[in-house]
């Protein structure tokens, strides 16, 4: 079966700026796809080509096997969008709302109903379909944008940072709808940027700076420190210690993490009496060096850091 | 042909939830023609007019009795030969004096040119202005008459005299409210239309719901006739109730038929409409938008259209740009099927001009918003 999206070499430049530079992948039917990124990575941008928003300057995008750019048309009555920006009417109630984007994917009668009656549950707003949308809380407003945008039910749902702005709770009951939607077959592309989220996602990819920095399961990132140890230091003077540890040649990368830094070493033992070493050596003792099961976090840094060394070599070069 | 009807109803909702823009769209047109209606006036009637008749004779009394019986003027006091003219007018006692000079008969009875004399209060500029304009014409019209009778009596072949002899056809009293009432109607469909129309699309594109609409199967013809459908109704609304407003208030009267206005003032609300749409192709923000509307379309509406400056005054240049106003075309439209009485077949030419300017606004509006990405 062909891939409900695929990217080849997708690439989009503001004049001289490339917002996207060159995405190749595929996201199969009934994945949750992850697309993650730092603001100003890339990740809209894509979506945006991916639904035909933007003409990408380089490369296709294909869903459903139709290339976008030649035909737009084509694909909008089997994909759903759902923007970064909270879009939908605030001034006009969440059934007016529902009926409204019904009504431009042409659902009519029975159908009509039926979908808005599946919204109106979905959603849990029974009951306050007639509240103005710009009262509800947050977390039922973005619901709400979600039924929106699958009214119609589409085969592929693009969703930008669907979660934004929304409490914990809420997130976590939006990525059961998420997941609900990829059992009934329906293929959805997330970007987010809260890591977290990403273990709800199949599979992922790791956008920095319109690059591919990484792609697969989330086990499957995490391999990269097959063999290495992460170390997670508690000391007095953490910016102070990643000058120290970044000129150590046996700590492979170091970075800070809110008060504390991550250390990947080679042995895990040896790492720890290494670090105790250099810190003590400036004064700057570690109350704590303990090895910890590396998070989505450190793979990303590692990543970044990595893209980020070799864009320094070819410079360099 | 579902989808536009959602597109339409959505923005039927909106409208309706925002009372404010309601009572701008519907409440305001009235409030403006009774604003411009009493304030715009210029008639004037019933002056007061100080009389110096040195002449004393036939002549001159028909000349008295032509202004009298225009109605225009009423004789408040009258002045013996020697008297302080000056003074009259100082106290306000009337607002011009009218002085027949001696000879005044002789003259028109040899037959020359009869001079009479009119001091005139400047105070109000406007008024004064008008009430030249009422007497210079009764005199005028009086000593044609006059002379022709004498040129009659001798037996001389009367000259052409039609050279000065002003007369007013289809507002015969000159009530400027009955020539208001087109202008206004052309103002203030350009006001809702353009505006509103431009209005309402930026803002969908501000707060992110255009990409929402734009990522679903509408086409861009429905969305535009989704759009424009429900401003158009509510402008014809507007221009119904001006109609009705300007009837009960003025008495203002359509003299031609309610189909020809209705045609005309649909070509002319397509065009506005596609111009408020193309406006929001162009500008990002209704800030910009509102400006763009009063500099491109408002204003011209108001100044350059014939509504408040007549254009045969203009300057030479001006006049040439009034041609692409369109609300120029239709008061010329719209006076003659409201103050004449006419059918449409007269005004072909603009009609046709009206028609050219709602096909390129539509046409290149929705040209625009297809191709447009982000
Ligand atoms: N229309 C545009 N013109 C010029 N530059 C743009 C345009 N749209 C986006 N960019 C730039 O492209 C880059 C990528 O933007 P994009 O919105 O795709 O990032 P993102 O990953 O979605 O970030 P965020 O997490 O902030 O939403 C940014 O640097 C942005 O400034
Ligand atoms: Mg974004």
């Amino acid at each position: 079966m062909a891939a409900a999206v695929e990217l080849r070499d997708l690439t989009k430049r503001f004049g001289d700026f490339v917002a996207v530079g060159g995405i190749t992948l595929d996201v199969q039917a009934g994945e949750i796809f992850g697309f993650l990124g730092a603001n100003g990575a890339g990740k809209s941008t894509t979506i945006r080509m991916m639904c035909g928003l933007l003409r990408p300057s380089g490369g296709s995008a294909r869903v459903l096997g139709i290339d976008v750019a030649k035909d737009p048309e084509g694909v909008k009555r089997s994909i759903g969008y759902m923007s970064q920006r909270f879009s939908l009417y605030e001034d006009l109630t969440a059934q007016q709302n529902i009926r409204f984007f019904g009504g431009v994917y042409g659902l009519h009668g029975p159908e009509a109903r039926e979908r808005e009656q599946w919204a109106i549950e979905m959603t849990g707003l029974r009951g306050q379909e007639h509240r103005l949308t710009r009262e509800l809380p947050g977390g039922w407003r973005q619901k709400l944008a979600l039924a929106c945008a699958v009214l119609h039910r589409p085969r592929v749902v693009f969703l930008d940072e669907p979660t934004s702005g929304v409490d914990p709770l809420s997130r976590r009951r939006f990525w059961a709808l998420i997941d609900e939607m990829a059992a009934s077959g329906v293929t959805v592309f997330v970007t987010t940027h809260y890591l977290d989220e990403a273990e709800y996602c199949h599979r992922l990819a790791l956008i920095h700076a319109g690059r591919l920095a990484a792609l697969g399961g989330v086990a499957e990132l995490k391999q990269v420190f097959a063999g290495h140890a992460v170390l997670e230091v508690e000391c007095p003077h953490p910016a102070d210690a990643l000058d120290t540890l970044s000129d150590a040649a046996w700590a492979r990368e170091v970075a800070i993490f809110g008060t504390r830094l991550h250390v990947v070493v080679e042995d895990a033992e040896r790492g720890a009496q290494q670090v105790q070493e250099a810190l003590a050596a400036t004064g700057n003792t570690p109350a704590q060096v303990a090895r910890i099961v590396p998070s989505l976090e450190d793979v990303f840094i590692h990543h970044v850091e990595e893209a980020e060394a070799q864009k320094a070599a070819a410079a360099r070069r | 042909m579902r989808k536009t009807w959602a597109v339409a109803r959505k923005e039927l909702r909106q409208i309706a939830r925002d009372p404010l823009s309601l009572v701008m769209l519907i409440g305001l047109p009235a409030f403006m023609l009774v604003l411009y209606g009493f304030a715009l006036n210029f008639d004037v009637r019933h002056v007061a007019l100080a009389v110096q008749d040195l002449d004393g004779s036939r002549a001159s009394r028909d000349l008295l009795g032509a202004f009298v019986n225009s109605t225009y003027f009423d004789v408040t006091a009258v002045a013996d030969a020697g008297d302080d003219l000056e003074r009259i007018t100082r106290m306000r006692s009337a607002k011009a004096v009218l002085v027949i000079p001696r000879g005044y008969g002789e003259d028109l009875a040899a037959g020359r040119n009869g001079d009479v004399q009119l001091l005139l209060d400047g105070t109000d500029a406007t008024t004064a202005q008008t009430i030249l304009g009422y007497a210079g014409s009764i005199a005028a019209e009086a000593n044609s008459r006059l002379l022709h009778r004498a040129l009659a009596r001798t037996g001389t072949p009367a000259p052409d005299m039609t050279a000065y002899e002003p007369r007013v056809f289809y507002n015969p009293e000159l009530r400027s409210t009955q020539f208001l009432v087109p202008g206004l109607i052309g103002f203030l469909l350009m006001l809702t239309a353009v505006l509103s129309t431009a209005m309402s699309v930026v803002r969908e594109k501000e707060r992110g719901t255009m990409e929402q609409i734009r990522v679903s199967p509408v086409r861009t013809a429905e969305l535009i006739l989704g759009k424009a459908t429900p401003y158009l109704v509510i402008s014809l609304l507007a221009t119904a109730i001006i109609i009705l407003a300007a009837r009960v208030l003025f008495g203002v009267v359509v003299r031609g038929s309610y189909l020809d206005l209705f045609v005309a003032t649909v070509l002319y609300l397509l065009g506005a409409l596609g111009f408020g749409l193309l406006i929001s192709t162009i500008a990002d923000t209704q800030a910009l938008a509102f400006q763009i509307g009063l500099l491109t379309s408002l204003l011209p509406a108001m100044l350059l259209s014939g509504f408040i400056f007549p254009i045969r005054t203009m300057p030479a240049v001006l006049r040439a740009i009034t041609n692409l106003v369109p609300a120029r075309h239709f008061l010329v439209v719209l006076r003659g099927i409201i103050l004449k009485g006419a059918g449409l077949e007269p005004y072909l030419e603009q009609l046709v001009l009206l028609a050219v300017f709602a096909i390129l606004t539509l046409g290149l509006a929705s040209l625009r918003m297809s191709r447009r990405e982000a």
